[in-house]
């Protein structure tokens, strides 16, 4: 009967990360979980993430409150291993206004990841004013999920705006009614900026609920015809400004921490090189005529493929210096810096991206980034990048030195791609090239070890059938 | 397709790469690079959706064609047309 236990504790995302809030628990106890799961959803001083489980278990007890900041390592919450008999009662809310079959069945199948839903779960809560430790999870295993913050402030708050939205007109199928109950006013706020007929939308969430994610799938499929606009006024996006430039002043400062660490404490160097990529950029266009539009490869995908080719090869740059010396990794993770609009920076990680080949490496980059930008990044996601590839050239500089990222020991710039004069085989041509830089730590390598690895990288870019 | 019929779609699809740039407020000499920040990342998203919406696979040969809003609209009409030649 005794149960075995261990405890969920505050991950790190990131090696400037010293303490994180929780922000919400997906789980509550007597749920079981599979590793990988996400459980909570916890915020850094550069975003907003959902932290998965990394064993199995059933959620036994919770340690940390939502709202709590607590140090990287504190325990959360403890987990016992599963078979372990944890028996708690599941409670229901005293008003449930969608009294659709509430099966205990989860909604996908377990194992498969949860909707992307979490991140985004706060910021609702705090755009709606909605005290998310009151909310009840409809969820799988009682996650909270948009549909129960949007209830939630429909239920608690009279104000006229954000209630009792108008019914979509049009033919109702037969749940319309309650359907037309659970769409919130954050849903139905997108649904008007994008266009979007509710009445056309598929929701999935329990009870058929429309959620924000429904809502923007309906908004990404061919349009149909637009929703009449329904509400000029945006009372919740009221709080956002001051929530966006709190979040964008952290990011700053834990940029700063982070790269004022770097300067102090690693010894860089720098190496350039110049590759000629006319063939290589040839070689893309040509796969790219072939390629559905969704997944044709982008240039800074081939510098990715490049780098970790070399990093494999030349593994004294790919790891980390910890307690005075390298420890080198065991497979190439590509930190990738991704510019959010609106300003800051995060960096995900491709693990293992020297075993992508380049049309999986550029789809896998595009999928990241483009999560990345939307705020939907897993913890996971944003740990583990052995080596960086930052590329400025969008930006149009030529060249990047750019700053290694702790305890990485290596970090690779690649700046704008450009037509040159240039000599091939004693003619004269006119080239595409472009200028890659290594800035490398000198108590990890030298000068020899970098060079080896931007000729590796050079070589293979100038050799596009090598990607 | 009208010209009003490509600028909803150049919309939607706008609307979908970067949430912050209204369509109806900005001029058709607006570069998407320069002045709404896309980067390349976005503007392949935004090639994407405009492939998938108006149905036509975007080839990258037309990506001169596709730097201002302006530049995409026109591109979208006179796309349709060539088509039904």
């Amino acid at each position: 009967m005794a149960a075995e236990t261990f405890e969920f504790t505050m991950p790190s995302l990131g090696a400037d990360m010293d303490e994180g809030k929780l922000v919400e628990w997906l789980v509550k106890p007597g749920d079981k979980v599979a590793k990988g799961d996400i459980v909570a959803v916890v915020e850094t001083a550069k975003a907003i993430m959902e932290v998965e489980c990394f064993r199995d278990g059933v959620v036994q007890q919770v340690i940390v409150e939502p709202g709590t900041t607590v140090p990287v390592g504190a325990p959360m919450a403890t987990f016992a291993t599963v078979g372990a008999p944890v028996v708690v009662p599941r409670p229901e809310p005293a008003v449930t206004p969608a009294p659709a079959p509430r099966a205990p069945a989860p909604e996908r199948p377990s194992g498969q990841p949860a909707a992307p839903s979490g991140p985004l779960i706060r910021r609702l809560a705090a755009e709606l004013g909605v005290d998310l430790s009151a909310v009840h999870g409809t969820g799988r295993g009682g996650a909270i999920k948009r549909a129960d913050v949007r209830q939630a402030a429909a239920e608690q708050a009279p104000t006229p705006a954000a209630t009792t939205p108008p019914r979509p007109s049009g033919p109702s199928p037969p749940s319309g009614a309650e359907r037309a109950a659970r769409v919130s006013p954050y849903a139905r706020e997108l649904a008007e900026r994008l266009g979007v007929d509710l009445g056309a939308v598929q929701g999935t969430g329990r009870g058929g609920a429309i959620r924000a994610d429904d809502v923007r799938a309906a908004a990404a499929a061919p349009p149909r015809e637009a929703a009449a606009p329904e509400r000029p006024d945006r009372p919740a996006a009221a709080q956002e400004p001051d929530a966006a430039a709190r979040r964008a002043e952290a990011a700053r400062l834990a940029t700063a921490k982070l790269m004022a660490r770097s300067k102090r404490e690693i010894p860089h160097y720098y190496l350039r090189t110049t590759v000629d990529v006319t063939d290589a950029l040839a070689w893309i266009k040509e796969r790219n005529r072939e390629l559905p539009v969704g997944e044709r490869i982008l240039p800074a995908a081939m510098f990715l493929r490049a780098t970790a080719i070399a990093a494999g090869q030349v593994s004294a740059l790919n790891g980390f210096w910890e307690d005075g010396h390298f420890v080198p990794a065991t497979s190439v993770n590509l930190g990738v810096p991704v510019s959010l609009r609106g300003g800051g920076l995060i960096t995900p990680a491709i693990a293992d991206a020297a075993a992508l080949k380049l049309p999986e490496l550029a789809v896998r980059m595009r999928e990241l980034a483009t999560r990345a930008k939307a705020g939907r990044l897993r913890g996971s996601e944003l740990t583990g990048a052995t080596i960086t590839v930052t590329n400025l050239g969008d930006l149009g500089v030529e060249l990047v030195y750019g700053v290694i990222y702790p305890p990485q020991v290596a970090l690779v710039g690649v700046g704008r791609i450009v037509d040159r004069p240039w000599a091939v085989d004693g003619l004269l041509g006119v080239r595409s090239v472009v200028t890659v830089t290594l800035s490398a730590d000198h108590r990890a390598s030298d000068g020899a070890t970098g060079a080896r690895f931007l000729d590796v990288l050079g070589r293979n870019l100038s050799q596009p059938e090598n990607l | 397709m009208t010209p009003d019929k490509a600028r909803e779609l150049m919309r939607d699809a706008l609307r979908q790469v970067a949430p912050d740039a209204d369509i109806d407020t900005l001029p058709p000499s607006t570069s998407l690079r320069d002045d709404l920040e896309l980067d390349s990342l976005d503007f392949e998203n935004l090639v994407t959706q405009l492939s998938e919406r108006s149905g036509h696979r975007i080839d990258e040969d037309d990506y001169p064609m596709l730097t201002t809003i302006g530049g995409c609209v026109d591109y979208l009409a006179g796309l349709d047309e060539a088509a039904l030649r």
